[in-house]
């Protein structure tokens, strides 16, 4: 079991012929992935990855002659409020958009639209998803994770990487280790990937891994501290960061005092859930 | 990006939301003509990046244009929280019978713009949040709708606007949520909005900052960035693509991953060290890359230890070993090194280090780097 991608997951990929799709293109194919089409407007007809995946114009006809169901999205910061809009418009229930650099307020748009249309996205920003053994939709590397019962869950791309290779050497593998992203809106948050972690009989424990910004970590306490029976083994990254600053992510910035690490790790003790000190704690804690 | 006073203000009025007549001066000798032509008293007010303008006096009524030149000659010759005075803005002197505070702002919960008024003007809305919640009035916008009508009349009469107001304000806030849009703002503010003797608003101090994701549609707005908004060298580093924050510690970092620098500067602090800056280098391990990145961090000279941690994933660590011996190659390091690589082929990446005849202490597990880059930074760290 796995968490919403897994080996029945047809994936179709937006800008498949760009440099970072088509390379991350055959990562997937090569983990095993169905990679059931590409899209890049004007170039439909050809084949991209040594004549392995189809590509189309647009994603209707993609999603058409593929029956693809999820859609995974590589296109440039400024064109990419339009690729997640179309694959929404095309019915896709599944869209994982891995690019940096959105606008804000496209993504205010973008993310309006598609609560109407009940697509559910992942990101942008972020790397992506991996349910181990089975399916890689995203840019996390493959081999640093194996199949098990721990539910990741992160705002971050190689700390995340970094906590799952600490997981697997210690012979603790993943249901599903899913980045949701790192800027201010996103399409699934925290408490959307915990409440699947709830309901997903493989997943034991959870571990989230979390940063400064926005409040998303104290909404997570409040529903761990109301509806989860399954333990969680929280990391916040940024207690050393300044106020005010971008920290690399969009989202990683202390605002008018609030967004700090201190906020979020007490939100979590008071609710009883285990904070790591530093990122190899974590999966000692698991561990025990 | 941040925008001063002057520039958000500007913008607003474009969008006919009504401000105090002024001008900027960067000479006491221009602050003094702008009051002439002003006429009556005048706000003298400096221009910097950075809120409590007031309380370090960098905002000072004149009543005579030569009371004018010498509060700007003494304003512009400040340094406010360390940023220098070069710009102040004169404005008309208004009378101010009341003052609100109107802004919008991204609620990120909400995933929307919120806007949010309070009848405590001239007061940081954090305060007010703080001491007294229920002051606030905000409501949500919805993107497709806007910011309808009754939306504004619900804040005017939440926070106690006479009824005479309703409508001058809903012409405010529109204007406000208007170039919050066309600007691609995060935050757009009016602070205080006053009401003056004769019963009209008046944007007397203005806020803007914007998306930087969006910059690339707002290349005019590019133009005004202010050099002091960063140090020359997070300026250097944003030109490289490199996201760069400087702390004032004595441990440069160079790590690959936001989460992970955040993560890195967290543990040496947790072991008794002090990160020297913020530094994300990004995918892949081209040398050019790191060679800038760790020209930044030698460039600082708090600096007495470097830490690489690099999380091999995509990115092989043998590759990652090649770009840092090839940026030695560009820049000579001068402060002991400490590297930690880990993930994909990090035997082969930590043999080539090893090899290279640079002395590099190698670590396997981060709070191990962390210790030793500690140590190295207190010169306890035998080579």
């Amino acid at each position: 079991m796995a968490i919403l991608v897994d080996k029945n997951t047809r994936l179709l990929v937006q800008g498949i012929t760009g440099r970072e799709g088509e390379f991350h293109s055959r990562q997937m194919l090569a983990y095993g992935t169905q990679v059931v089409a590409g899209v890049t407007p004007g170039k439909g007809g050809q084949m991209a990855c040594d004549g392995r995946v189809p590509v189309f114009d647009t994603v209707a006809e993609a999603v058409e002659e593929t029956g693809a169901n999820a859609s995974i999205i590589y296109v440039p910061a400024r064109f990419a409020a339009d690729a997640i809009l179309e694959a929404a418009d095309a019915g896709l229930p599944l869209v994982v958009c891995i690019t940096e650099g959105i606008p804000t307020l496209d993504m205010v748009r973008v993310r309006a639209y598609l609560d109407q249309r009940g697509t559910r996205l992942i990101g942008p920003n972020c790397p992506g998803l991996l349910s181990p053994g089975q399916a890689k939709v995203g840019i996390m590397p493959g081999h640093i994770a194996m199949p098990g019962p721990v539910g990741v869950v992160s705002r971050s791309g190689t700390l995340t990487y970094e906590v799952v290779y600490a997981l697997t050497a210690r012979g603790m593998g993943q249901t599903t280790c899913v980045g949701i992203g790192g800027d201010p809106i996103i399409g699934t948050t925290f408490v959307d990937v915990l409440e699947m972690f709830e309901d997903d009989p493989a997943t034991e424990q959870v571990v989230l891994i979390g940063e400064i910004g926005g409040s998303d970590e104290e909404r997570a306490a409040q529903f761990i501290a109301e509806k989860m029976t399954k333990p969680v083994v929280a990391f916040i990254a940024g207690r050393t960061a300044p106020p005010g600053k971008r920290m690399g992510h969009a989202g990683a910035i202390i605002q008018g005092g609030s967004g700090t690490a201190a906020e979020k790790i007490a939100a979590f003790e008071a609710v009883g859930v285990r904070v790591a000190e530093h990122p190899e704690q974590i999966a000692e804690i698991v561990a025990r | 990006m941040k925008l001063h006073e002057y520039q958000s203000k500007r913008l607003f009025a474009a969008y006919g939301v009504p401000i105090p007549d002024g001008e900027v001066a960067t000479t006491a000798a221009d602050a003094r003509r702008i009051a002439e032509e002003l006429g009556g008293p005048v706000v003298v007010k400096s221009q910097v990046l950075v809120g409590g303008r007031g309380k370090a006096g960098g905002i000072r009524l004149a009543q005579s244009p030569e009371e004018a030149e010498q509060l700007a000659a003494a304003i512009l010759g400040m340094e406010i929280k360390g940023l220098p005075v070069r710009k102040v803005l004169i404005d008309r002197a208004a009378h101010i019978a009341q003052e609100i505070y109107l802004g919008i702002v991204i609620d990120r919960a909400a995933h929307r713009p919120v806007m949010m008024a309070s009848a405590e003007g001239g007061v940081e809305i954090e305060e007010v949040a703080r001491t007294n919640p229920d002051a606030i009035k905000k409501v949500t916008i919805d993107p497709y709708l806007g910011l309808r009508s009754y939306q504004t009349l619900a804040l005017a009469k939440g926070i106690g606007l006479k009824r005479e107001l309703f409508r001058p304000f809903g012409k405010v806030a529109q204007g406000l949520y208007e170039a919050f849009l066309a600007y691609d703002a995060s935050l757009a503010e009016i602070n205080p909005l006053i009401v003056d003797d004769e019963g009209n608003l008046l944007a007397v101090d203005g806020k803007m900052v914007v998306d930087d994701n969006a910059l690339f549609r707002h290349r005019d707005l590019a133009a005004m960035r202010d050099v002091d908004e960063e140090t020359p060298t997070e300026r250097e580093a944003r030109e490289a693509g490199l996201s760069y924050v400087q702390l004032d510690g004595e441990i440069g970092c160079m790590v690959n991953g936001a989460g992970l620098a955040m993560a890195t500067m967290d543990i040496i602090k947790h072991f008794g060290g002090s990160p020297a800056n913020f530094l994300d280098i990004g995918g892949g391990a081209k040398a050019e890359r790191v060679a800038t990145a760790l020209r930044l961090i030698l460039a600082d000279e708090n600096v007495k230890a470097v830490l690489f941690n690099i999380f091999g994933g995509i990115t092989r660590c043998d590759e990652v070993a090649k770009g840092i011996l090839a940026a030695f190659e560009e820049v000579q390091p001068t402060v002991p090194l400490v590297a930690r690589l880990v993930g994909t082929n990090e035997e082969e990446g930590r043999e080539i280090l090893a090899a290279s005849g640079y002395d590099l202490v190698a670590a396997a597990s981060l709070a191990e780097a962390a210790q030793k880059a500690v140590a190295a930074a207190r010169g306890e760290l035998g080579a």
